[in-house]
């Protein structure tokens, strides 16, 4: 086809104009990312800056609306972790198992249907969570102390096994979705050469599907993590808030606080117009938090490409 | 052009706020919804009268009728030393109007024995020292202490009126939102002890005798109940009683205006004789 040159001047504009648009959208989003980690730091710096990052990461002392203020947050670190941590390990073995389930043992009409049903889990708003965490988990947790072996008095419904139990749930979908689209990917050609080998299905799930999709299911466990990591209305409403490390360190029925949980809470005594230091110390959180997903989505990036790598028999 | 139009706006709306139709209020969280309700009912019952008020703490009330931005400062609590000092030299002369108290109950679950407590065993309780209900002559029980989050001001109040300047809550103290939550956490636990506006608390909980005195409307008039505190509405000068600001505070006196302080959940004060 030959084109007049004016009309081959047209459509070349016409691709650029298209192309910069959507570059223009692209860089967008990630001006978006990069303008938040500018403006978080900008705000968490003169906190680091005036108070150093001692007593910010080891001391345990909470006190922040005390004369004078002491912004101690390990308490708070140590909270955030030990509620995310035992919300993924509540979450993770039911959601690869559920995922596992629907994509290789469950007749397709049932998965079909039990997919959303599972995925309507993450429409519920965190707020709802939050409401029935506090008037349905937390009585019955205190009451089932007694059933427990050693008759264990539970003192307070609300604490971080409460705030757990719920973020495990609310991971729940984003782990099993991400884990059992893995599974798919894996193949029908992989599995029916497992099959033509005269494995087994078990054999086959076990040693070709499951290695195969590994790297997916890694990465939905780490969705998962900073689902839970991020979470706030639930904790603050279901965790206690009580700025201590438990004793021991793994008492899963003592309340503590969270970061996420202290930056909402105490976001509007914090007063932007004074530039109080108690301002910039949740922006130091806020700050912290964001590096935490950033290593996770880093860590869940390397651990994708090592896995390509490996498949491709290297 | 359009911003600074509406700059100038502004400023000349508070300008003319002091004005016979205009008031301008500022300051207290605890006392802006007395004085929004009151405005309401007002303005209803006086078309063509524009009453606004903000809520951006006790301080800033003060500093705002310091400047003459507001005609009227809301605080939960007396001026400051250093605010009346700055009030003398700029040539404000406040004039201090109680319009209601404040008083916060002491809460614990209905099965608990205890029936009373002083000041002191509380502020033992909250800061730690005290760890049992045994220890204060209930069962053997864990306490559970709940507070509301640093944020409130029933939180400041709290601290100021049972705890003092030097104490520091147990770090193992729950946080909670709201006033309801406190309520509900407290009915939910069995060794939970927590505190609340007068206007929340419930058949549901039990409150406390504070130094043998329970919380009433009365033991909050008479001032035999420790833990309350009055709420304040600062003038520049006092008000002519037919003025604006003068009728706006009168009506903490009227029937109405002590029915409707009641239902916000504070302790209205006497009627006008």
């Amino acid at each position: 086809m030959i084109l007049s040159s004016g009309e081959q001047t047209r459509r070349k504009l016409l691709s650029l104009a298209g192309r910069s648009f959507l570059f223009a959208v692209t860089s967008a989003a990630a001006l978006a990312v990069l303008a938040i980690i500018f403006f978080i730091a900008r705000d968490a710096l003169p906190f680091f800056r005036a108070s150093g990052v001692g007593e910010f990461f080891f001391s345990k002392a909470w006190y922040p609306a005390h004369e004078p203020p002491q912004f101690g947050a390990a308490a708070i670190f140590a909270g955030s972790f030990l509620v995310t941590g035992a919300a993924v390990v509540l979450a993770v073995p039911p959601g690869i198992f559920a995922a596992l389930c629907m994509s290789d043992i469950l007749p397709f009409k049932v998965s079909q249907v039990l997919k959303p049903v599972i995925e309507m889990l993450a429409a519920i708003p965190s707020v709802v969570y939050g409401f029935f965490a506090l008037t349905v988990v937390a009585p019955f947790l205190q009451d089932s102390g007694r059933w427990l072996p050693g008759n264990i008095e539970i003192v307070s419904g609300v604490n971080a096994l409460t705030a757990s139990v719920i973020l495990g749930v609310m991971a729940l979908p984003t782990i099993v979705s991400v884990s059992e689209d893995a599974l798919q990917a894996a193949g029908r050609e992989l599995r029916e050469g497992s099959y033509a080998l005269g494995a087994t299905r078990a054999e086959t799930l076990v040693n070709v599907v499951i290695p195969a999709s590994m790297s997916g299911i890694c990465s939905a466990v780490l969705l998962g993590i900073m689902r839970a990591l991020g979470e706030t209305m639930v904790v603050w409403m279901a965790s206690g808030n009580a700025a201590q490390i438990p004793k021991p360190w793994y008492n899963l029925l003592q309340p503590v606080r969270t970061l996420t949980a202290t930056i909402a809470g105490d976001m509007g005594e914090a007063d932007q117009m004074t530039g109080s230091a108690h301002y910039h110390v949740l922006f130091a959180m806020g700050f912290c938090l964001l590096l935490f997903s950033f290593v996770c989505n880093l860590a869940g990036e390397w651990m994708v490409a090592r896995q390509r790598k490996r498949l491709r028999g290297g | 052009m359009r911003v600074s139009l509406f700059v100038a706006g502004l400023v000349a709306g508070c300008a003319v706020a002091q004005a016979q139709d205009k008031l301008v209020l500022d300051g207290s969280t605890t006392v802006g919804p007395i004085a929004k309700a009151f405005a309401e009912s007002y303005m209803r019952q006086n078309p063509g009268v524009n009453i606004t008020v903000s809520e951006s703490g006790s301080g800033n009330g003060a500093k705002a009728l310091l400047n003459g931005t507001c005609g009227i400062a809301n605080l939960s609590r007396d001026l400051k030393g250093t605010e009346r000092k700055a009030m003398e030299e700029k040539g404000v002369k406040p004039v201090a109007h109680v319009v209601a108290y404040d008083a916060l109950p002491v809460i614990v679950h209905p099965s608990n024995r205890v029936k009373g407590l002083t000041i002191e065993q509380i502020r033992n309780i909250f800061t730690g020292a005290i760890r049992n209900w045994k220890e204060v002559g209930g069962e053997d029980r864990a306490i559970v202490v709940i507070s509301r989050d640093t944020n409130s001001g029933t939180f400041e109040t709290f601290k100021e009126l049972v705890l003092g300047k030097e104490a520091k809550i147990v770090e193992s103290a729950e946080y909670t939102g709201s006033n309801g939550g406190i309520r509900q956490r407290v009915q939910m636990t069995k060794g939970a002890i927590g505190y609340a506006g007068l206007g929340f608390v419930d058949r549901s909980v039990k409150s406390l005798e504070i130094n043998g005195v329970a919380p009433s409307v009365e033991t909050v008039l008479d001032k035999t109940y420790p833990i309350s505190r009055e709420l304040f509405m600062f003038t520049n000068g006092e008000p002519a009683p037919e003025s604006l600001a003068g009728t706006f505070i009168g009506m903490s006196r009227s029937e109405k205006g002590r029915e409707i302080i009641g239902e916000i959940g504070f302790v209205p004060v006497p009627p006008k004789q």
